[in-house]
């Protein structure tokens, strides 16, 4: 079971059709999910799924970055979690990365810059953020963009982080990562 | 939230509309108005008639005129949008965009410039799943527009049906053109939908077309009771 939290202002809204359905339809044959807005995320929630997507939101949307000790579990979370923009922003932050304005909107060139799973070599991806990631010393890079870094992964645990949309642009991320070994 | 809603008066951004009428606050429609057939932001067929169906919603319409030249349509975009936002204090845009990266990058960065959210909720939805989803909601949703080969003069007019959502797949299969029209292959235009308090009557219309390419262009309807 995949847990796809929702990470819009508020449960259902505009933005669950936007940021959570296209990832849910992109994964939906290879495994079940099941998806919960972040305010009401339980133990329970974490402890009966295999894997976990946190979701990405609208570009005005900064209400969870603000919120970041309902990410706390994140910390000692040991199974494999992706996290999409408003997602990667908010793992760098639980492991004490920094925010640094940076506006990407449209289609936009990565460069990998360190040997992954999920993905290689160079690509177009989705962009649509006006916050990056400055990396703290627990997170690898693994790709670039001309502005900033677009996928992170922590240094020892199945953690990964990707600033574009691979919902949107690259939906074969989202299955690599589903079909991770646990 | 206050929402206004990009309008084309077609099936897209009808089913928009509904789904932002479920969650938030719709206060007026935009539609653009592009003398360019080759705009691949804003053309379609019977845009004229957004002001009728805006009447048939009880919704204020901003309509603005675009030549339709590629950078200068966002222009004239963000002038529409702009005026709403000082007329009815909207707070954000909401577009009927599926699949093209195109419009909504231009979408999000307008709404980006002038400080407003901007949501798609149709998008990367299952082209289907979205067919499937109009008629469920008891659209009534005619051909106006084709584009694209097999498709010929004998579709135009036709109302959006289950049989025809049969057809278009089919097509899908063998041709791969869109069911929905998201490569521009089909244009619809909305006559009844769940928020319309009355529905369009076509009173007279036209086909022009010239083989796989056409335009069921209505001249003169008007609104009914339902």
């Amino acid at each position: 079971m995949i847990l796809i939290v929702d990470m819009n202002y508020r449960k259902d809204s505009l933005g669950t059709y936007e940021f959570v359905l296209p990832i849910a339809s992109a994964i939906k044959d290879l495994e079940e999910y099941t998806i919960k807005h972040y305010s009401e995320l339980g133990q329970t929630d974490i402890d009966n799924c295999a894997r976990i997507i946190l979701s990405g939101n609208a570009l005005r949307n900064s209400q969870v970055l603000t919120r970041v000790e309902d990410f706390a579990w994140i910390n000692a979370c040991e199974k494999p979690v992706l996290g999409i923009c408003a997602g990667m922003q908010t793992i760098g932050l639980i492991f004490g990365s920094s925010l640094a304005r940076s506006l990407e909107i449209g289609m936009v060139q990565i460069t990998t810059v360190k040997e992954n799973p999920l993905f290689s070599s160079s690509f177009r991806a989705y962009e649509l953020h006006c916050c990056s990631i400055e990396p703290s010393k627990k997170l690898d890079v693994l790709a670039k963009s001309e502005k900033c870094a677009q996928a992170l992964k922590h240094k020892e645990k199945e953690i990964y982080g990707v600033l574009f949309h691979p919902e949107v642009r690259n939906r074969e991320i989202l299955q690599r990562f589903v079909l991770l070994p646990s | 939230m206050r929402f206004g809603v990009l309008f084309s008066g077609g099936k897209d951004s009808t089913l928009a509309l509904l789904k932002t009428a479920e969650k938030e606050e719709v206060v007026c429609l935009i539609s653009i108005v592009s003398k360019n057939r080759e705009s691949y932001m804003f053309h379609t067929p019977n845009i004229g008639i957004t002001g009728l169906q805006a009447k048939a919603l009880g919704l204020p319409l901003i309509r603005e005129l675009t030549e339709g030249a590629k950078e200068e349509e966002l222009r004239d975009l963000k002038h529409a949008i702009k005026r709403a936002h000082e007329e009815f204090k909207i707070g954000g845009i909401v577009t009927g965009a599926v699949e093209s990266v195109y419009q909504a990058e231009r979408i999000q960065k307008t709404c980006h410039e002038l400080g407003l959210w901007c949501y798609n909720p149709l998008w990367k939805k299952d082209q289907r799943e979205l067919l499937e989803e109009i008629m469920s909601n008891s659209f009534k949703v005619i051909i106006s527009g084709i584009f694209a080969y097999p498709l010929d003069e004998s579709w135009l007019g036709k109302e959006l049906n289950k049989e025809l959502v049969t057809r278009l797949l089919k097509l899908q299969k063998e041709y791969g053109i869109s069911p929905s029209g998201e490569g521009g292959e089909i244009e619809t235009t909305v006559l009844d939908a769940p928020l319309f308090k009355k529905r369009i009557e076509i009173l007279n219309s036209a086909v022009e077309s010239e083989g796989n390419s056409g335009v069921f262009q209505i001249s003169k309807a008007r609104l009914t009771e339902k």
